[in-house]
């Protein structure tokens, strides 16, 4: 084990030269969050009764600024591209021959990026929601803010193996960028990114629940703001946990044949 | 040196630029086409797939546009198909701008990083407009045509025919539109004579395009005076739209984007050339 502490180390390091990047990056993200927040609230003025589909005002501008917090702690950034150049370059022939697991060594660096990005961007987010302040809900009692930190942690591992497995098709294909984008399209919708699922028509919204992405970022968002309680909080946790299960074996068994396909650069 | 484009791009026949200046680069840009041709033909699949993967974005906002308005009437006075036109002319504008320029202004801080540069100054043509002008993306063009018919469909469903002076009008403001974007993102590029690792600019630059998507309404207070005055994102893709429906509320509206593209557009030249100026190549 004490090998990938290294690795974690290394990965703190070397996302460290970035940290001023990271700082603009998570200032600039605040252009498009204040857009739609705008959006929002002209919606909200042309409403009779404050409601948009169960979602209060305050609800709905918490569930964007709960979605940030969420993305800066979960969202992969670079790991993708990394991981098949990685493939395409030959440098994974080296992990083939030393005692390090390729998949634990990219965790390791991934989970270090989060930390270093989430603690660049925690000085631009906290001074916005302070902003904010009069519309955002904190969750409704330290059990959810627990809970929430536990459906968080899945949802790094989700969308950690979900991009770990995209990228792994580099092993077949020579350009994965596209699909990485297409996948991204997708998860960008059915994982809550632009609006609440449950402003979708019911019909659609309940197909999207047999979808891993729901639990890549919406369901966390949903815990927190208390609109998932009781036996749906358990349901959703273990299901949650199921997907992260067949997305780590997915994630093997597509590695285990890509290193059967794989001829190195060169070799 | 620089001063050459803006003979090149400028209509006027001027007595000093000798006689074959414009067709010169006009077969210089034809050339330039041929090769980009050439280069995309050579991947047929991903040239495709990018098409597909813009073609998703777009539905995607699209599809935002429709889950808002299944919860609302309107977003200020901006009507759903109003907004589609909307969303449909921004992404009009970004393609035509990602066709023509974004490809170059995005290499320009690799030229830089890897001395590259320094060859094309050695060329005999004007650095600008080879550094804007140096590659042409083509499923650029094939995403906009899909933003047209976009446009038209929203025409249609608010049951508008815009006369033939607002159309021309649109057109001319799209252009307009496009020049902006352009200064803009090469001013941006141009801060990597400055600074080597000026990577996430394109990132930067895409959250700029998602505000000009957005009916100007929306907006109030310093965010809405920045990006009308100063990045005049909320210019952009409004005016024409709402020259093409019958939405302005003033000239003074379509007057401002020009006056504001003609101060970029200016801007971007000086900025330019100061970089130049003080442009040292890569090694040294």
């Amino acid at each position: 084990m004490e090998k990938y502490w290294h690795v974690l180390n290394i990965g703190l390091q070397n996302t460290m030269v970035y940290r001023l990047n990271f700082l603009f990056r998570a200032t600039f993200g605040l252009i498009p969050l204040i857009a739609i927040i705008s959006v929002w609230r002209a919606i909200y003025e042309g409403k009779a009764g404050g409601q948009v589909a169960s979602y209060g005002l305050s609800q709905m501008i918490s569930y964007y600024l709960v979605i940030t917090i969420v993305d800066a702690l979960t969202a992969v950034t670079e790991d993708d591209w990394q991981i098949a150049a990685d493939i395409k370059d030959g440098n994974i022939s080296q992990f083939l021959l030393k005692p390090m697991d390729y998949l634990t060594y990219r965790l390791c660096l991934f989970g270090a990026g989060r930390i270093v990005y989430a603690v660049f961007a925690v000085v631009p987010t906290c001074a916005f929601i302070w902003l904010l302040r009069d519309n955002f809900i904190l969750p409704p009692d330290a059990a959810t803010a627990c809970w929430f930190a536990v459906s968080v942690a899945l949802t790094a591992l989700l969308q950690f193996l979900f991009s770990f497995t995209l990228a792994l098709l580099a092993f077949w294909v020579l350009e994965v960028a596209t699909f990485i984008f297409i996948a991204f399209a997708f998860e960008y919708l059915a994982g809550g990114h632009l609006f609440p699922l449950d402003l979708l028509p019911p019909a659609v919204a309940g197909a999207l629940d047999y979808t891993p992405f729901p639990y890549m970022l919406f369901f966390p968002v949903s815990i927190w703001l208390g609109r998932v309680t009781g036996d749906a909080l358990w349901l959703g946790l273990l299901v949650q946990l199921l997907w992260v299960v067949a997305a780590y074996a997915l994630a093997r068994g597509v590695w285990n044949r890509g290193i059967k396909k794989y001829s190195a650069v060169g070799g | 040196m620089s001063s050459e484009f803006k003979v090149q791009s400028s209509t006027s026949s001027g007595a000093s630029p000798p006689p074959a200046r414009i067709p010169h680069y006009l077969s210089l840009y034809a050339a330039l086409w041929r090769n980009s041709v050439i280069r995309e033909m050579s991947f047929k699949v991903s040239f495709l797939m990018w098409i597909v993967v813009e073609a998703l974005w777009f539905v995607l906002q699209l599809s935002f546009i429709g889950v808002l308005y299944l919860h609302t009437e309107s977003i200020g006075t901006w009507t759903k198909w109003q907004v589609v036109a909307l969303v449909g002319t921004s992404h009009l504008i970004q393609q035509l701008f990602t066709a023509l320029f974004l490809t170059n202004l995005t290499a320009l801080s690799e030229h830089i990083r890897t001395g590259k540069l320094d060859f094309m100054l050695l060329l005999p043509v004007n650095t600008r407009f080879l550094v804007s002008f140096r590659q042409v993306d083509l499923g650029g063009f094939i995403s906009a045509a899909g933003a047209l018919c976009v446009i038209g469909y929203a025409l249609h469903r608010l049951g508008h025919t815009p006369g033939v002076a607002q159309v021309a009008g649109f057109f001319l403001l799209v252009l307009v539109g496009i020049l902006i974007h352009y200064s803009l993102m090469l001013m941006l590029s141009a801060s990597s004579f400055w600074t080597v690792r000026a990577q996430g600019i394109v990132w930067g630059y895409y959250n700029l395009f998602n505000i000009a998507r957005l009916p100007d309404e929306a907006f109030r207070g310093p965010f809405k005076a920045v990006f009308t005055f100063v990045l005049p994102m909320l210019l952009v893709s409004n005016v024409p739209v709402k020259l093409l429906v019958d939405k302005l509320g003033s000239p003074f509206e379509i007057l401002l984007l020009v006056a504001l593209a003609a101060i970029i557009f200016a801007a971007s030249e000086l900025l330019w050339r100061t970089a130049l100026k003080r442009y040292t190549s890569a090694s040294s």
